[in-house]
C-alpha cells in the first residue's frame, strides 16, 4: 500500500471496512466531524454519512450498550472509547453482556463488535489518559484482546477484528500512532503472535507500544554482542502460546514487558504459560518488567515508570547471569 | 399521542383474560416447583398481569421484546416456550433455552436496567433500517435508579429511536420503596430526555392495552420514544428467596388485592360460565406443561463451553477435553 502511520493506517481500515460491508457503523465521541480527537476517523463520515458514522452522547456505557443492541438488529458496530481511562463506565456493559450474549442466547446473536480504545502510555497526557486496561478484558471470557505495535499490524489486525463474529477489544498505543511503517493492506488473523527480531539469547515478549521499546532494547543489546529475540503478542486473547514457547524453547531465557501494573498483569499469565509449557528448556526464572503497583502516574514522571531499555537490559542481564 | 388505534373487539377482551389467568397459574406453579426443588428460584409477578399481558398484546410479531427478569406474561403472550422459559429458573442455561429471534423476545436480563441500552439499540439499528418496527423494554421502578436506564432514555431521546420504555411500578425493590429510589414521579423524567410520559392504571388490562399501542404506533411511524409508568403492585415476593412480611405490614397489600387485574377484567366481562371454563383450560394447560418441564432434558456440565466463542480458541477446546476427560 504505501508508508503510513499508525493513524493513517487505522483510519484506511475503517474506511476499507465500511466500503466492504454495509452492515458495518463507526460511532462514538467525538467521532463523527471531528474525525476523533486522534483523526482516527477523520473524513469518514464526510465519505459514508452520518447515518455510518456518528457522534454519540458523552457516556461510554451507553455507546457499548447501544452497540449490543445495533448487533442485535444484524449491524456491525465499530465503536470507539476515546481513552483507556474512560473505558471503566462501558466495563459493565462489557463484562455482564457484550461477552455473554453469544452465550446468553444459546450462540442464535453474534456479538460482532469491536471497541477501539486508544490506551497505554507515554504521551504526557493528564490523568485517565495513560492506563493499560487489557487484563480487565483479558481475564473476562467470551471477549478477544488485540493490541498492535505499528502500523502493518494496526491495518491488518483492526480488518480482522471487524471481521471477527465475536467482540473484539482492540487497544491502540497512542505513543505509536504518529509513526511509519510500510503497511500492505491486507486482512490478517487474529491469535497469532509475531517474531519481530530473531535472536538465540534470550527472548523479550510484549505488546503495543512496548513491543517497539523491546526492539529498541534488542538493537542496543546486539551492540555488545547479545542477540535477543523479540515476539510481539499482538492479540492476548486468544494467547499464541505456541509461538512464545517455541521461541523460549529456542532462547531458554525470556523476559516479559508491559506497562501495566506488575501485580496480576498478563505478564503473570505469560510467565505461567512458559512454566507450564518450557519448564525444562528454561535455564533461569521468567524475568518482568513492567509498571509499577501505582495508579498511572502524572506526565512529569510517566517516563520513571514506564519500563525503558535500561530496566529491560538489566532484566535481560539476570537471566543472562543466573545458573 | 396523535395516533389512532383501534378498539379491542369482545372477542379480544376474552383472549387478554385467557393469557392473564394462564399466566397467573403458571407463575403460582412455578412457585411451586421451586418449593419443591425443581426449580432453583423464581420471581413470582402475580399482582401485574394486566401490565404485562396488555402492554405485550399490543406489540407485533416483528417488534422486539427486551424483557427483565420477571416478564413471564410477556412471554407467554409472545408465545415463547414456557419450558425453554422455566429451565432458566431451573438452572439449565442463564438466558433462557429459547431462540430470541423466534418470537422476538430478547433474554432473561437479570442484570437490572442495562438490557435497557440494548433495546435502544435495536431500535436505532430498526430505524436505519427503513423503520416501521419498535422495542419495548421492561424493567421496574427500581431499575431507574440505574445509570444506563438514564443513558438509555438519553440516546433514545437524542436518536428519536422507536422504543417503548414499559416500566411496571410495582413499589417494591426487593425491600425498598420507590421512595427510596427516586424523588421525581418516574413518567415525569421522560421531559427531561425530550419524549413523553406517561402514568397509567397497570391493572387496567385494556388502559395498558391502548396506551402501549399508540405509544408503539408513534414509535413505528418514527416519532419517537415513549416512557410509560404503569402502577400496580408486586403482591408477592420479590423471588422465592424472599420474605416480604420482614419490611412490609399485610395491611399494605390488601387495596391492592381489591385491585385484581384479572377480577377487574372478569367484572367487566360479567360471564361466570367463561372465566370457569378458562379456570379449567388453564389446569390442562399447566398439568402438561408440568409434565414437559420435569421430562425434559437436564444441562450437560460441557455445554458450559458452547457458545463462548463462534469457534472455540485451542485453549479452551483443550479446557473441554480435561472435563470430559474428568467426567468419563
Amino acid at each position: 500500500m504505501a508508508e503510513l502511520t499508525l493513524v493513517q493506517a487505522l483510519n484506511r481500515a475503517l474506511r476499507d471496512a465500511l466500503r466492504e460491508d454495509s452492515r458495518a457503523l463507526v460511532f462514538g465521541e467525538d467521532v463523527g466531524r471531528l474525525g476523533g480527537v486522534f483523526r482516527v476517523t477523520d473524513g469518514l463520515q464526510e465519505e459514508f454519512g452520518e447515518q455510518r458514522v456518528f457522534d454519540t452522547p458523552l457516556a461510554e456505557s451507553g455507546i457499548v450498550g447501544t452497540a449490543i443492541g445495533l448487533a442485535l438488529a444484524g449491524w456491525r458496530p465499530v465503536c470507539e472509547i476515546q481513552f483507556d481511562g474512560f473505558s471503566y463506565p462501558a466495563l459493565d456493559q462489557v463484562i455482564t453482556n457484550l461477552a455473554k450474549y453469544r452465550g446468553r442466547t444459546r450462540g442464535r446473536a453474534s456479538m460482532p463488535v469491536t471497541i477501539r480504545i486508544p490506551s497505554f502510555g507515554g504521551i504526557g497526557g493528564p490523568e485517565h489518559h495513560g492506563e493499560s486496561p487489557e487484563t480487565y478484558y483479558a481475564h473476562t471470557a467470551g471477549l478477544k484482546v488485540v493490541a498492535p505495535s505499528g502500523a502493518a499490524d494496526g491495518y491488518a489486525l483492526l480488518r480482522a477484528a471487524i471481521a471477527d463474529p465475536d467482540p473484539v477489544i482492540f487497544l491502540e498505543p497512542k505513543s505509536r500512532y504518529w509513526s511509519k511503517e510500510e503497511v500492505a493492506g491486507s486482512t490478517g488473523e487474529l491469535g497469532r503472535a509475531r517474531v519481530s527480531r530473531q535472536g538465540s539469547h534470550a527472548t523479550l515478549i510484549a505488546w503495543g507500544a512496548m513491543a517497539f521499546r523491546c526492539l529498541q532494547a534488542a538493537e542496543a543489546a546486539a551492540e555488545d554482542g547479545v542477540e535477543l529475540e523479540v515476539v510481539d503478542c499482538r492479540s492476548l486473547v486468544p494467547l499464541d502460546v505456541e509461538t512464545l514457547a517455541a521461541s523460549v524453547r529456542k532462547t531458554g531465557r525470556a523476559v516479559v514487558v508491559h506497562e501495566a501494573p506488575l501485580t496480576a498483569g498478563f505478564g503473570a499469565e505469560i510467565s505461567a504459560r512458559l512454566m507450564e509449557t518450557v519448564f525444562d528448556d528454561l535455564k533461569a526464572p521468567v524475568q518482568r518488567v513492567t509498571g509499577y503497583d501505582v495508579p498511572y502516574p502524572p506526565a512529569a514522571v510517566e517516563d520513571a515508570y514506564l519500563p525503558d531499555l535500561d530496566r529491560i537490559l538489566t532484566a535481560v542481564q539476570k537471566v543472562l547471569d543466573h545458573g | 399521542m396523535n395516533v389512532a388505534v383501534a378498539a379491542l373487539s369482545a372477542v379480544q377482551h376474552r383472549e387478554l383474560y385467557r393469557l392473564m389467568a394462564l399466566t397467573r397459574r403458571v407463575d403460582q406453579e412455578a412457585v411451586a416447583l421451586q418449593r419443591q426443588g425443581e426449580l432453583t428460584a423464581f420471581p413470582p409477578l402475580t399482582g401485574q398481569e394486566a401490565a404485562q399481558v396488555g402492554s405485550a398484546y399490543a406489540l407485533r410479531p416483528d417488534d422486539f421484546v427486551f424483557p427483565s427478569y420477571r416478564e413471564l406474561g410477556v412471554a407467554i403472550v409472545r408465545g415463547v416456550d414456557l419450558v425453554e422459559y422455566l429451565r432458566a429458573y431451573r438452572g439449565d442455561w442463564n438466558g433462557g433455552l429459547y431462540d430470541i429471534y423466534a418470537h422476538n423476545f430478547g433474554p432473561i436480563a437479570s442484570s437490572v436496567g442495562s438490557h435497557s441500552l440494548h433495546a435502544v439499540g435495536w431500535a436505532m439499528g430498526a430505524a436505519l433500517d427503513g423503520g416501521g418496527r419498535a422495542a419495548i423494554v421492561y424493567f421496574g421502578e427500581g431499575a431507574t435508579s440505574e445509570g444506563d436506564v438514564h443513558e438509555a432514555m438519553n440516546f433514545a431521546g437524542v436518536f428519536r429511536a422507536p422504543v417503548v420504555f414499559f416500566v411496571q411500578n410495582n413499589q417494591w425493590a426487593i425491600s425498598v420503596p420507590v421512595a427510596r429510589q427516586t424523588a421525581a414521579p418516574i413518567h415525569r423524567k421522560a421531559e427531561a430526555y425530550g419524549f413523553p410520559g406517561l402514568r397509567i392504571d397497570g391493572n387496567d388490562v385494556l388502559e395498558v392495552q391502548r396506551v402501549t399501542a399508540e405509544a408503539l404506533e408513534r414509535a413505528r411511524a418514527g416519532e419517537g420514544p415513549t416512557l410509560i409508568e404503569a402502577l400496580t403492585y408486586r403482591v408477592g415476593a420479590h423471588s422465592t428467596a424472599d420474605d416480604p412480611s420482614r419490611y412490609r405490614p399485610a395491611a399494605e397489600v390488601e387495596p391492592w388485592r381489591a385491585q385484581d387485574p384479572l377480577a377487574r377484567l372478569a367484572a367487566q366481562l360479567d360471564d361466570e360460565a367463561f372465566t370457569r371454563e378458562v379456570a379449567a383450560e388453564v389446569e390442562t394447560q399447566v398439568a402438561e406443561l408440568r409434565a414437559r418441564l420435569l421430562a425434559a432434558p437436564r444441562a450437560d456440565p460441557e455445554e458450559m463451553f458452547e457458545f463462548v466463542y463462534a469457534q472455540p480458541p485451542a485453549g479452551l477446546a483443550a479446557q473441554r477435553e480435561e472435563l470430559r476427560q474428568w467426567r468419563s
